[in-house]
């Protein structure tokens, strides 16, 4: 097992049945964290994970080290050192860190944070007579830099459920693909779909152990529960943050951009939408906001969410609309100059 | 959406000439070693270039140090930032490909490798690995495909990609010149393989005279189905 100890790449299923039989605890500068699905309690010496599928295995690292003067830092002394291999052994020469206090190593400062911006996007989702519509401009921005002007920032998670993402990207697209895997266990498990408010609830939780750090995830899940006649038809639409918000709407935009793209769809969402005058009114309202907004713009994707699944239209080059406007705008005041002369 | 950003590194760029008051040192885990790396798909080839230099603030430390690692006779990966964690990760990933090898009798494919590349990554969310990678290689129907990453895991197919100290002023030469943006009234021609070679050679001159941490050699590595091919060009080393 030496490859895998060197690339701290644990076998879940090995890991847990004969490596952690009874309970795991978290030493002072523990390291790497089960993140345990429902089933953990708290133990009285620390934590115990019983249950085996952790989706993800992430490296905490404690404040205390960092701060260590370089002379000390990489010497292998239990308590100083950055990360043990074998965590087997650790038993009664560490102290342990009882959860929560050392954990989040949030407030402390010694591994600078990322620069700390809003989430720099516009995304939107509303809900009226013919399904849920989600719409998000394409620009990924990193410190002033376009990293990608082209990135996809509504993401399906299954056939009836699409989720907005705004925030950090990497922890977006992960938890995206954490929260896909979770419903397809629930799916086959208890043999139909996990309800959009089920999917809300179960993301708001998993992402509760990271509230405080720098994790930055605020999305708006957008789904169909049930068949053709819906059970609930009020509920389509959440949003969930990773500061813990939990919230049931009919109308939420995210990012940056959302000042602007609230006041056009305060102006124009009803319950009696048509399709087309819904897509138009998330197209138009995500254009506002790439116009005044830095960091939104490119391309705008819509996705439309009905009984059938989710549809989406062609990504549209923003550009060329603002050119027709702009000349749509010239013919309009030359016709008005031509009315005075 | 934001990308993981470059405020880690910080230390290592050259530090403020005039003194500004007192100032609180912390050790800081991270360096910032400069380089940059490029990758390019064709229809059936893709390119990875890095150049050579090593540095660290105001000094070199190596005109030798290529930054592109040969990963399986399909694929290469670029990683510039913090040579450090550009050695580990490699060693990481060596070490992954070879137990997929074991267990599945197989090599790994060049997106297989990308989606493992981007749960390495996001595993030291808290603690990242400051390095920008770039993987370019082929895909398993045998065309181009290079896949970009930032430092904590997000990633996407590109055509074309340009990564490191440099990447900011490569970037809209590449978009212009490869995605034939921003041009009015111009055929879009497929790149074929030596216009791609001379692209990146003409590229990364032109980086070496603007960017300070960019410069020495350039390293370009071709992946055909034939196998790797490797070129060093010389590149101004002042």
């Amino acid at each position: 097992m030496a490859l895998q100890d060197l690339c701290g790449f644990k076998d879940s299923f090995l890991n847990s049945r004969w490596n952690f039989p009874a309970s795991h605890r978290m030493a002072q500068e523990d390291t790497s964290m089960l993140f345990g699905k429902r089933t953990r309690d708290i133990s009285s010496r620390g934590l115990s994970w019983s249950n085996s599928e952790s989706p993800l295995h992430l490296y905490i690292p404690a404040a205390e080290y960092l701060s260590e003067s370089p002379i000390q830092f990489g010497q292998i002394n239990p308590n100083t050192a950055p990360y043990h291999i074998t965590p087997l052994h650790q038993d009664s020469t560490l102290p342990f860190l009882s959860f929560p206090p050392g954990f989040p190593p949030s407030s402390s400062p010694s591994v600078p944070l990322p620069f700390p911006m809003s989430h720099g996007t516009t995304t939107l989702a509303f809900m009226f007579q013919g399904g849920v519509i989600a719409a998000a401009d394409t620009r990924s921005s990193c410190n002033g830099l376009v990293a990608c002007p082209a990135s996809q920032k509504i993401l399906p998670v299954h056939s009836h459920l699409v989720g907005t993402t705004s925030g950090t990207s990497a922890d977006c697209a992960l938890w995206k693909r954490i929260l896909a895997r979770e419903l397809r266990l629930y799916q086959l498990r208890h043999g139909r779909r996990l309800s959009t408010a089920g999917a809300a609830k179960l993301l708001a939780h998993m992402l509760h152990p990271f509230k405080g750090t720098e994790l930055c995830v605020a999305a708006t899940l957008c789904g169909w529960d049930g068949g053709e006649v819906e059970t609930c038809p009020l509920d389509r639409l959440y949003y969930v943050c990773s500061d813990g918000t939990r919230l049931q709407g009919a109308l939420f935009s995210v990012g940056s951009g959302s000042p602007y793209a609230y006041s056009v769809l305060d102006g124009g969402v009803r319950w009696g939408l048509t399709v087309e005058e819904a897509i138009s009114l998330a197209r138009e309202a995500v254009y506002r906001a790439t116009h005044r907004d830095a960091y939104s713009g490119n391309c705008v994707d819509v996705y439309h969410i009905t009984s059938h699944g989710w549809t989406r239209r062609d990504r549209e080059e923003l550009r060329e609309e603002r050119l027709w406007r702009k000349v749509g705008q010239n013919l309009v005041l030359n016709l008005h100059l031509s009315c005075f002369l | 959406t934001m990308f993981a950003t470059q405020v880690y590194g910080d230390n290592g760029k050259m530090k403020e000439y005039h003194y500004t008051g007192p100032v609180e040192h912390r050790f800081s885990p991270y360096s910032f070693n400069g380089g940059t790396v490029l990758a390019v798909a064709g229809e059936d080839f893709a390119i990875v270039a890095s150049d050579t230099r090593l540095s660290e603030g105001y000094s070199i430390h190596s005109r030798d140090s290529p930054k592109c690692y040969k990963l399986t006779d399909t694929t290469v990966i670029g990683c510039s930032g913090f040579h450090g964690d550009c050695l580990t990760l490699t060693k990481i990933i060596d070490a992954r490909l070879k137990m997929y090898k074991h267990s599945n009798n197989k090599c790994m494919t060049s997106g297989a490798i990308a989606a493992m590349l981007s749960t390495i990554l996001y595993g030291r969310r808290f603690f990242p690995y400051y390095v920008y990678n770039i993987i370019g290689g082929l895909d398993e129907e045998g065309k181009g495909a290079v896949y970009s990453f930032d430092p904590v895991g997000s990633y996407q197919r590109d055509t074309y990609k340009a990564g490191g100290s440099a990447s900011a002023m490569l970037q809209p030469l590449l978009d212009n010149q490869i995605g034939f943006k921003n041009m009015e009234g111009v055929q879009h021609l497929p790149l074929n393989q030596e216009k791609a070679v001379q692209l990146v050679k003409d590229v990364f001159i032109s980086a070496a005279e603007r960017d300070v941490y960019t410069g020495d050699a350039l390293r370009i590595c071709i992946v055909t189905k034939d196998g790797i091919k490797e070129e060093t060009v010389p590149l101004r080393k002042d």
